[in-house]
């Protein structure tokens, strides 16, 4: 048995190139170590503390639960430096890069918020980045890529394909091959070769951890439901698995449903159930067709159009732990107008999608949801004037 | 003749100073042209021909090789099409098959590697099925007498290359370089290393591979004993240049062979 998780059930597993195998057995060993010694965890939760402003409040929505009929709290990652939960991740990844004595640092990144943490985190410890970030994200997320040059990171526009994250991991992927010895990837979601979804869980479970004692602390008891948006999945199941062992609490993961999961153009994997596959060297729900071929996903929002999910998204939807639905652009677009008005938050627009579903909800005793990040970012996209109409 | 024979003989009996083994995109820049590009390498004097499938995301892959991927794709290139390829060229050399590991596992490897069979292929490269999560691929290539080419980068550690030399059949792929496949001005420093490490740990031959684009590389490798040369990119670039993809890949598939040729 792996001391960090290779499988989760029949998902994950470590498909890449010969060349990457060795660095996966490094950051596994350095991982292991690592997360032991107390001096990196006082470094990391030093600086997620007064770097990052950890922890993040857990927030009562007054007008929403009012027009609910219920309560629904709020774990406002949004107000973690660089607006999103991304910040515990590539902080946690960059110390350990630099344990390992890798100063070059490359990253994938969709809606921008990945890449914008990790030049962030490269900015604070002095390390060279580049960011991995297709052209249809460079269009629609432009403020992120100017942040990300504004802190020194070089952003690397990917035009293969259909222009966003899944082309963009690849492209990061491909970089990791030919600078694997200098180089460490941050991968910025739960998905990818072991070690990394299980490494990416445990540096986002500080989300839920957090928000598990603040509402025990508040309202004295569980939430009925935990609710979070699924691209990869790495708000989610940094949420969940806080809750994993609390069998009454159930936990929803939101998936972008894009023009609707009967046709081709959304990305909800593990919402329609299709093939297992593997994508970016795991196993799990992917997007592909007949012969294999991984198609197109299709959102609103960047950070949640990517054909694939991370492996232990799908084992949980296996087990029926955790529950996987979908939320069209159009729905999330509306919730993302309605959460700025009724509560003076502009969400992102994939954190739009968790808060959509919930408020479609009639039922239910006590909702918590991860607001991932702000939606600062989607302003120009959610704004911008529809040339059909 | 099984699959696993007929590379172990086409080696043996190559009278260069090392096999020379091209390698094509199936269906690029059609399936037609591309089968023209095969017997134009085996005309020049090819001794294994490793035909790729085109893939939407090919990880190990450098930019020429996945754009030739994605216009045979476009132009709608598809796992029948390129099977008739294997069927048309093992009629004249043995083929190996190079897929990523999700269209080898999506259909399940057993129905995969037995339509593979099928076609008198020969053997089965997956570039991201690395030696942990291959023994269900494996299991299917050994059933049906059919080569799973593992490959060795520099980046291999020893304890891994032991167990990838011994599990391996046909012949070891060597990776010259730590990168993706692409033509390079010379060849990467250690790729004699890899070569000889490599050699340590099987019986098999040992064949090198990304790149190599000249036959001074070609001789290069052969010299560092290399049993095999795989030249992919240049031949790939040679197709998408030319108004005659056969012809001119031909020509430089004659001029590596030139370049393997033993001095009498």
């Amino acid at each position: 048995m792996n001391v960090v998780e290779h499988r989760f059930g029949p998902y994950g597993g470590q498909f890449v190139p010969e060349t990457l195998m060795r660095a996966l057995a490094e950051l596994e060993q350095a991982w292991v170590k690592a997360r032991e010694d107390p001096s990196y965890r006082e470094e990391l939760e030093g600086l997620l503390r007064d770097f990052g402003g950890r922890p993040t409040p857990l927030y009562k929505a007054r007008r929403l639960s009012e027009k609910a009929g219920r309560p629904i709290y709020l774990k406002r990652e949004d107000l973690n430096h660089t607006g999103s939960h991304k910040l515990n991740n590539a902080l946690g990844q960059a110390l350990l890069a630099r344990r390992m004595g890798k100063r070059r640092i490359i990253a994938e990144t969709g809606a921008g918020q990945h890449g914008v943490a990790t030049a962030t985190v490269c900015a604070l410890l002095d390390m060279e980045c580049v960011v991995y970030m297709g052209t249809e994200d460079t269009r629609r997320q432009r403020p992120n890529v100017q942040r990300m040059e504004l802190l020194g990171a070089s952003v690397k526009p990917v035009d293969a394909g259909a222009k966003t994250l899944k082309e963009a991991t690849s492209a990061a992927i491909r970089d990791w091959v030919t600078n694997v010895e200098s180089t460490h990837y941050v991968i910025g979601s739960v998905v990818g070769p072991a070690p990394y979804p299980a490494i990416v869980r445990d540096l986002q479970r500080v989300i839920g951890d957090e928000a598990r004692a603040q509402i025990l602390e508040v309202q004295g008891r569980l939430p009925e439901r935990v609710i979070a948006c699924v691209g990869g999945g790495s708000n989610a199941i940094g949420t969940f698995a806080a809750f994993l062992e609390d069998e009454q609490v159930q936990l929803i993961g939101v998936e972008a449903g894009g023009e609707g999961i009967d046709t081709p153009r959304h990305g909800a994997p593990l919402t329609v159930g299709g093939r297992v596959g593997i994508l970016h060297g795991s196993r799990s729900a992917v997007m592909q067709d007949e012969e294999g071929q991984i198609l197109q996903a299709h959102s609103v929002s960047a950070g949640l159009d990517y054909p694939g999910a991370g492996p232990q998204h799908a084992q949980l939807r296996d087990s029926g732990r955790a529950r996987y639905v979908a939320v069209t652009d159009l729905e999330a677009i509306a919730a993302f107008k309605e959460m700025a008005r009724l509560e003076g938050i502009i969400p992102a627009l994939e954190t739009a999608h968790a808060l959509a579903w919930t408020l479609a909800q009639v039922d239910g005793g006590l909702d918590l949801v991860c607001l991932s990040g702000r939606g600062d970012k989607d302003l120009a996209e959610v704004l911008k004037p529809t040339p059909d109409k | 003749m099984t699959g696993v024979e007929r590379i172990a003989d086409a080696f043996a009996n190559t009278g260069k100073q090392a096999a020379l083994m091209p390698y094509l995109m199936g269906g690029y820049p059609t399936l037609a042209a591309s089968i023209g590009i095969g017997q134009a390498c085996v005309t020049a004097g090819a001794d294994i021909i490793e035909l790729g499938m085109p893939y939407s995301d090919p990880l190990a892959d450098g930019p020429v090789i996945h754009a030739a991927g994605t216009e045979a794709l476009a132009a709608g290139a598809n796992v029948a099409g390129v099977l008739e390829v294997a069927r048309t060229l093992a009629q004249s050399v043995p083929v190996v098959l190079m897929c990523y590991a999700n269209m080898v596992l999506a259909p399940g490897a057993e129905a995969f590697v037995e339509r593979l069979a099928k076609t008198g292929a020969s053997g089965l490269i997956v570039p991201d099925l690395p030696l942990g999560e291959a023994p269900e691929v494996l299991a299917a290539c050994t059933a049906h007498g059919l080569a799973l080419v593992p490959l060795v980068a520099p980046t291999t550690t020893p304890e891994r290359l032991a167990a990838i030399g011994k599990s391996a059949k046909g012949f070891v792929y060597t990776v010259s370089v730590v990168g993706t496949t692409g033509e390079r001005n010379a060849l990467g420093e250690h790729f004699a290393q890899v070569v000889a490490r490599a050699k340590a740990s099987t019986e098999l031959p040992v064949a090198l591979g990304f790149g190599i684009s000249t036959p001074e590389h070609a001789r290069q490798a052969a010299q560092a004993g290399a049993d095999g040369v795989i030249v992919g990119t240049r031949l790939v670039r040679a197709a998408g240049e030319s108004e005659d993809p056969a012809g001119a890949v031909g020509a430089v598939v004659g001029e590596l062979a030139t370049g393997l040729a033993i001095a009498r």
